[in-house]
């Protein structure tokens, strides 16, 4: 409770000041709200995602600005506090008249902010991978749906040069995004053919840290003969005692091979990684991806965060698409207004950081590439598969039964994030 | 200077180097096709060469073929693969074991192990294996090595190729027993070979092979014999002799007692390892809020200072002494942690809590606060991110104690260590004239006062003393947990529950409540889960404190009434 009074205190006085600054601005600017947590438990991966949109601004700007107007970030901190995201979001698009919002990493903060979002008629681009089985008209969603990161996972361990995995271990934390994805990775393997079984789901809560017995179970399923994989949404910090607690039970990747897709470059800034040599992660790109315009990105946010050793990862080539989208959106548009820009951003198309496309769908997920990398000693991935072209985000998972006959479009004549029959309406 | 006259004096020779390999490549590839009269050399390092394929498959041909030539150079260059130290130049297309040193790397020829010199990390590229190449390589190295002189790596090359078998191991595992000396190896070897006879057609083959596996307790074992009980695709069973599947069935049941019971040991290791866990981060809490009284919200934080302090340890090791001597710095980190928690510990007492004595809501508040401080203290100076804090090498890896349950060695040593602590600190507290006088404070301020113990610094020591272990089990924490800012966190909650289970103020109280929480939560884990099992565990001490208020060791006397 006082800590919520004390943050909230806190949040007022930040407020008070950001609103004193951007009146002394000029007001002819366009507003980007930032809302990414800079503070408690989820700062340790949001606070990146806050200093790549400043690096995407600055470099925006360089160029000169947005229809002849500079571009001001509109930062705000909403703490690792769900409830605070949606005061935070309202802050934002009342009292600073932002354009558009850039922010949130959890899937709860962003179920918080959708119906503030949905009532002010305003637009938030989520950068971050999501469990899908949601479409919301105010929402783009520019990290993976499960079919773009989660399916081709699973089945690259299945394939022959995955390891032709047979039995299979959901292992994640207790929240919306694991639950979410591990139905839809059930519904898919029994679709596959494999047997109930063969199938080993665990729940841990988050920061997990005696994974003992858990390791242990995992290994006694493997020994039944057939190869086992474990397909991880655990979620970030817990990751580390586990793949601490695998490699010290002498678990190998060749044995037990672990895909995750919760971690990323940044993840394993604070790991020694030589213990998870081999294993997976599954994502729309890899820092280690060999492109020109990757090494060039990189280099100039190498230089404008002065420190050599920052990583990039993809939530943060979400938000660099995503932004060079809605730039190009609003320049088509001529104006930033919201429902010009939404219709502008259907079939806009950016060039990803791997060398391919990234265009913008009527559901509101992209279409992405998905990459398999397996972890380095040097924290970095080496890709070691990848899908042919770019993947069309899946906002209802196919399969799920009551989510397959559900169609998310956003332009005329369905204009609905989940129905089942066209509406015909505009609004 | 010198440099530069080193790398003048390596290049033309370098350049020599590369230019005979390279005309010696293609005078290789071009005398493939006729295959007489190829030197052993010239073989080996096409093979090598062959590793470079642009596909995972055809890697693996070239792995296979390389292991075939029965070349014991075929070892290093696996293994370099293994651990992605194979690289391309890339100017030449020329395959190198690479040794990366900084932003650059030093080559050697696979061939006949000379180094070529060194190059800048763009100019190589590295040749990538995946999960199935290294698997495949282990098993090559395995076969490779089953006849290596050292029986440890006879022993462990067994294992491997009994992890992946193939029909064409059993011929390979067969020799490797035959020429097998040392009684352990070669009882792997059997179990190795047993299981795979069980699938011989021979009659008296499987029924030895049952007989050989019966009363060994290992889940891999158990179920290769379960799978003969299947039923095949034919309608009968993958075991066609009905006698034998009874021998089978009887064995497979005689396992599973056996594993229940291995099962239930593990579940007490478990146990007791989470109970030191708990231990350690529990027994400082147990002399500022047991002894004194004192709601420290910022516990945690001295925790978490102590894993930090580990951190810079590791880091003064890593950049100023012989990488020797790297392996110790948790020893020397565990003073360097206590006086550090000491330290703060000190400056909250005497900053914030002794004004706050006798009144526990305000201490709450004020340590909570004190909390968030070092928090984002630690944030500012460190950043967001985890720390990384290495295992030394002598605290990774486990201990098998059959039966498919092993024990971590890092989980080893800290059951040791809370121990250690645990009674270090109990004769301190019984024995030493600081323990008799903190004793006396506590039980008896006025009357201690009158007797010339200067009860304000007897607080405040009391206090560094609490604060300085929770920065011990800092250090032991840091090998298990995440070094991050919210490290304290996650361990207060469960340190107030030992404490508050135990009996407020009983060292021994809060030895036997973190070893019994620690089992019951163990044992609860498998059936229920670990959220659930969290949760009953949390509902068992609200029943237990309805009915014992003050714990599992009640202090009689005034000292409770406090």
């Amino acid at each position: 409770m006082f800590k919520s009074l004390k943050i909230l205190a806190a949040a007022g006085a930040l407020a008070g000041s950001l609103t004193m600054a951007t009146t002394a601005q000029a007001a002819d600017t366009i507003k980007v709200g930032i809302l990414h947590s800079l503070s408690g438990t989820m700062a340790i991966s949001e606070t990146a995602l806050k200093d790549v949109m400043l690096f995407l601004i600055d470099e925006q700007n360089k160029k000169g600005g947005l229809l002849g107007k500079q571009i001001e970030p509109v930062v705000v901190d909403p703490a690792s506090d769900w409830p605070l995201f949606a005061e935070k979001a309202r802050e934002l698009i009342e009292q600073h008249k932002v354009d558009v919002v850039f922010g949130n990493w959890t899937s709860v903060s962003r179920k918080s902010v959708l119906p503030v979002f949905e009532e002010l008629n305003g637009m938030l681009f989520y950068p971050v991978q999501y469990e899908g089985e949601e479409s919301s008209r105010n929402i783009f969603y520019t990290g993976a749906a499960p079919n773009q990161q989660a399916i081709p996972a699973v089945e690259y361990l299945m394939s022959e040069d995955g390891g032709e995995a047979k039995r299979w271990v959901l292992a994640g934390t207790d929240y919306v995004y694991p639950r979410t994805t591990n139905k839809i990775l059930e519904a898919f393997l029994k679709a596959k053919g494999v047997p109930a079984s063969d199938i080993m789901i665990n729940y841990t809560p988050f920061g997990h840290s005696d994974w003992q017995t858990i390791v242990s179970d995992i290994k006694k399923f493997a020994a039944a003969g057939k190869k086992t994989a474990v397909v991880s949404t655990i979620n970030g910090d817990a990751n580390v005692p586990f793949y601490k607690e695998l490699a010290n039970q002498g678990i190998k990747a060749e044995d037990i091979p672990v895909v995750a897709f919760s971690v990323g470059e940044e993840e394993l800034a604070g790991i020694d990684t030589g213990p998870l040599v081999g294993h997976l992660a599954a994502w729309n790109y890899f820092m280690s991806v060999d492109d020109d315009t990757n090494s060039d990105v990189i280099s100039k946010w190498h230089a404008f965060i002065g420190d050599d050793a920052r990583v990039f990862n993809d939530p943060m080539e979400a938000h660099y698409i995503g932004f060079n989208m809605w730039v190009q959106a609003v320049e088509q548009a001529g104006t930033t207004n919201i429902d010009a820009v939404r219709q502008a951003m259907y079939g806009q198309e950016v060039k990803n950081l791997t060398g391919g496309p990234a265009v913008m769908n009527v559901n509101h997920p992209l279409s992405k590439p998905v990459l398999i990398g397996e972890i380095q000693d040097d924290g970095q991935f080496a890709t070691v598969w990848e899908t042919d072209g770019v993947v069309v985000g899946d906002a209802w998972s196919d399969f799920i039964p009551e989510s397959a006959k559900l169609t998310a479009d956003w332009t005329y004549p369905w204009v609905c994030g989940n129905c089942e029959k066209p509406k015909h309406l505009t609004n | 200077m010198a440099s530069s006259r080193t790398r003048g004096a390596l290049r033309p020779d370098c350049r020599a180097v590369l230019v005979g390999l390279g005309l010696l490549m293609t005078a290789l590839l071009l005398a493939l096709a006729p295959a007489h009269a190829q030197s052993l050399d010239d073989t080996f390092a096409a093979a090598v060469q062959a590793l470079d394929a642009r596909k995972f498959s055809g890697k693996a041909e070239a792995v296979e073929a390389l292991g075939a030539l029965d070349d014991d150079r075929a070892i290093s260059v696996l293994e370099a693969f293994a651990d992605g130290r194979l690289y391309r130049r890339k100017a030449d297309k020329l395959v190198f074991i690479g040794t990366r040193d900084d932003k650059t790397y030093i080559l050697t020829n696979p061939v006949d192990g000379t180094e070529i010199g060194t190059v800048a990390s763009r100019a190589v590229k590295r040749i990538v294996a995946n999960n199935k190449l290294r698997g495949q390589i282990r098993g090559v190295l395995g076969q490779l090595a089953l006849f290596s002189a050292d029986p440890d790596t006879r022993r462990a090359a067994a294992e491997n190729v009994i992890a992946s078998p193939s029909d064409d191991s059993l011929p390979l595992l067969k020799r490797a027993r035959d020429r097998e000396t040392d009684a352990g190896v070669r009882a792997t070897l059997e179990t190795g070979i047993a299981m795979l006879e069980l699938a011989s057609d021979d009659r008296d083959l499987r029924l030895a092979a049952v007989a050989a596996l019966a009363d060994r307790s290992d889940p891999a074992i158990k179920s290769a014999l379960e799978q003969r009980l299947l039923a095949n695709d034919e309608g009968g069973f993958v075991e066609p002799d009905a006698e034998i599947r009874a021998t089978v069935q009887a064995a497979v049941e005689d396992i599973e007692d056996r594993l229940a019971l291995f099962g239930l040991a593990e579940n007490l290791i478990f146990g007791l390892s989470l109970g030191s866990v708990l231990l350690l981060a529990a027994i400082g809490l147990a002399i500022t809020f047991g002894v004194m009284g004192v709601i420290n919200m910022a516990y945690g934080e001295m925790i978490m200072l102590g894993a930090y302090t580990t951190f810079l340890v590791q880091e003064i090791f890593r950049s100023s002494l012989p990488p020797e001597v790297f392996g110790w710095y948790v020893a020397a980190a565990i003073p360097a942690a206590f006086l550090v928690a000491a330290g703060f510990g000190v400056l909250i007492e005497r900053g914030c809590i002794r004004f706050l004595y006798g009144r526990p809501l305000e201490t709450l508040l004020a340590t909570w606060g004190v909390s968030l401080i070092l928090q984002q203290l630690v944030r500012s100076l460190f950043g967001a991110n985890n720390r990384e804090v290495a295992n030394p090498d002598w605290i990774s890896g486990a201990v098998s104690l059959g039966g498919g349950v092993s024990i971590t060695l890092n989980r080893v040593y800290i059951i040791i260590f809370s121990l250690v602590v645990v009674v270090a600190l109990a004769a301190f507290i019984r024995h030493s004239r600081f323990g008799l006088q903190m004793r006396a404070v506590t039980q008896n301020r006025g009357m201690a006062s009158a007797m010339g113990i200067r009860t304000g610094r007897v607080d405040a020591l009391t206090f560094a003393l609490g604060s300085g272990i929770a920065g011990v089990a800092g250090v032991a924490l840091s090998q298990i947990s995440n070094v991050s800012p919210n490290l304290g966190q996650n361990f207060i909650v469960d340190s107030f529950m030992v404490v508050v289970f135990g009996g407020v103020g009983s060292l021994w109280g809060t030895i036997v409540g973190a070893f019994s929480l620690g089992i019951v939560n163990k044992f609860l884990e498998p059936v229920s889960g670990a959220i659930l099992g969290k949760v009953v565990v949390l509902v068992i001490i609200i029943l237990f404190i309805q009915k014992r208020p003050r714990g599992l060791f009640a202090l009689k006397g005034r000292a409770a009434e406090a």
